[in-house]
């Protein structure tokens, strides 16, 4: 930990002057064009105050970002349609719901796919193909059909989520259910050990390092797919509803402001389940 | 076969099919291991002491002969509970402590709690880890790693204990400890041994039989009956009557070795 304190620092200072310097480019044309229209020759500190606080830049800076996040996230009463808090918890509501179903659905698959060959054979390549369709094309069908049965709100995005975030589960189950050495299968034989029993004492134990991988990896993928389940259909509510009518009306800063919430909330979420398998790991004796 | 015969083989063939075309791991084998027998087969590597003792175990089956372990099938032994196996690792569970690395076996085979613990108890005293119940697997040597191996295949009472190069992977010093230590459990449980290793001395110091086999295909070469007596310290393999059967162990595995 104190090992990467120096580096991280290092690197994001190093990010911040750029955006910095990239908001002056990015914005300096407007301001230019504002200035000549009133006749007026612009300093470089004149021409810097303005690009850094336009209301509309294209680049907005990252303390206008913060600040409009301060704004909208503390200051914002939670049940405002301009909270930030609002809107996040739409997101992780559809994304928590999308995150169980999609850990449900991969573990139960890889159960079948490593106890079960004929299961191994005919469901592994469709569930590599089904990550092959853009999530883009195929989540506006997925709205459409299910709106159609009468599921709106919430359910949809939970099922894109889960479309997203099973297969990072599916995959790393897989390895991890399949982890004991043959030695470790063979000493489970000569004790008559049912197929239930080696499952429960040897093999998910050993599949635990690897499951937590993909719960990180899954939470990631679901928060994608609950903000990409926002976009096409029309959602009034959500991040993803936040930037997509900020791109509307050209509010760039909300734009910015609704992705870096998203991105603080997977960095959490992502967290979170690291905490849980430090601690996981240190009651199984896992080190890694 | 008498009414001592514990286990049996006849004719016993065994063929692997690879990549590059079959390989012939027993060819011919017939064998009787007696009751309260310790019993080595040694070899170089590919004559097929480890297939036959996972024969034994029903881990591989033969292709043709007759193969009975208490005068079962290997399968029904195995599910009688006939014998115990010391695979080369000692395969414990880092998740697991040491008393609870010897119960798995038992809470597999259903024992109850109160059996189990008991149990746990004294398979650990006969491996002299008392006390050790509540370390973790990475808190103890090799060695002793393997000791909590032998304890656990001992823990559910098998007449048989199956052990494949259990001490192959330790340093030599350990070796000698641990080999003194099996006589010694032998003597006290009086449980029948089969034990594979290519070592010399350690088979002839253990075994009151030694079968010497060969590769390509596996076969048997050589039985040893040895006559050294029951009562064996370190120092024995210095004495005459060891360095000869050891000479007799040599003499088979050149017989039986074409160094093409």
């Amino acid at each position: 930990m104190n090992n990467s304190f120096l580096p991280i620092i290092t690197i994001s200072i190093f990010i911040v002057l750029i955006w910095y310097s990239f908001s002056i480019v990015l914005n300096s044309s407007w301001a230019l064009d504002k200035a000549e229209r009133s006749d007026r020759q612009l300093s470089f500190s004149e021409l810097v105050q303005d690009t850094w606080s336009q209301k509309k830049p294209k680049l907005p800076t990252p303390h206008q970002v913060g600040y409009e996040m301060w704004k909208t996230i503390f200051d914002k009463k939670v049940t405002s349609k301009r909270s930030l808090v609002y809107h996040g918890w739409i997101t992780l509501s559809a994304t928590l719901a999308g995150f169980i179903l999609g850990t449900i659905l991969g573990v139960l698959l890889a159960l079948a796919i490593v106890h079960d060959k004929a299961t191994d054979l005919s469901v592994m390549p469709w569930i590599i193909t089904s990550q092959t369709i853009p999530i883009l094309a195929l989540a506006p069908m997925i709205i459409v059909v299910l709106s159609s049965i009468g599921f709106t709100g919430l359910m949809p995005k939970a099922v894109i989520s889960m479309y997203l975030s099973f297969f990072p589960i599916v995959v790393g189950m897989v390895k991890g259910l399949r982890s004991p050495d043959l030695l470790e299968i063979d000493q489970m034989k000569t004790w008559s050990a049912s197929r239930f029993q080696i499952l429960i004492k040897l093999r998910l134990p050993k599949s635990i390092p690897f499951l937590f991988t993909s719960l990180k990896l899954g939470m990631a993928a679901s928060l994608v797919g609950a903000i990409v389940g926002e976009l096409p259909s029309g959602a009034i509510a959500g991040l993803g509803a936040r930037m997509l009518s900020g791109s509307y009306y050209g509010q760039t800063i909300q734009i910015w402001s609704a992705l870096f919430t998203a991105a603080i909330l997977a960095a959490s979420l992502v967290g979170l389940i690291g905490i849980i398998q430090a601690f996981v790991f240190k009651r199984m004796m896992i080190t890694q | 076969m008498t009414d001592n015969t514990i286990i049996t083989a006849k004719d016993l063939n065994l063929k692997f099919e690879t990549g590059d075309g079959p390989v012939v791991a027993l060819k011919d084998v017939s064998l009787n291991v007696n009751k309260g027998e310790f019993v080595s087969f040694i070899g170089p590597s590919g004559c097929g002491k480890t297939t036959l003792l996972r024969a034994i175990a029903a881990l591989e089956t033969p292709n043709s002969g007759s193969l009975s372990v208490n005068g079962m099938s290997p399968e029904e032994a195995r599910r009688h509970r006939a014998y115990g196996y010391v695979f080369q690792a000692a395969g414990l569970y880092p998740w697991r402590n040491i008393a609870k690395n010897v119960r798995l076996p038992l809470e597999i085979m259903g024992f109850d709690k109160n059996d189990m613990d008991a149990r746990v108890k004294r398979v650990l005293e006969l491996v002299d880890l008392s006390g050790f119940e509540k370390k973790f697997p990475w808190q103890l040597s090799g060695g002793m790693q393997q000791r909590v191996s032998i304890a656990r295949a001992l823990s559910f009472d098998a007449d048989i204990l199956l052990m494949d190069e259990p001490f192959g992977a330790l340093d030599e010093i350990v070796r000698d400890y641990l080999n003194e230590q099996l006589l010694k459990l032998w003597h006290s449980t009086e449980k029948t041994i089969c034990f594979v290793t290519h070592s010399i001395p350690e088979a002839v110091y253990l075994s009151t039989k030694i079968v010497v086999m060969s590769p390509r295909p596996g076969r048997i070469i050589d039985i040893i009956q040895s006559d050294l007596p029951d009562n064996r310290p370190l120092e024995i393999r210095d004495t005459k009557e060891f360095i000869d059967i050891a000479q007799r162990v040599r003499e088979g595995l050149r017989a039986g070795h074409s160094y093409e």
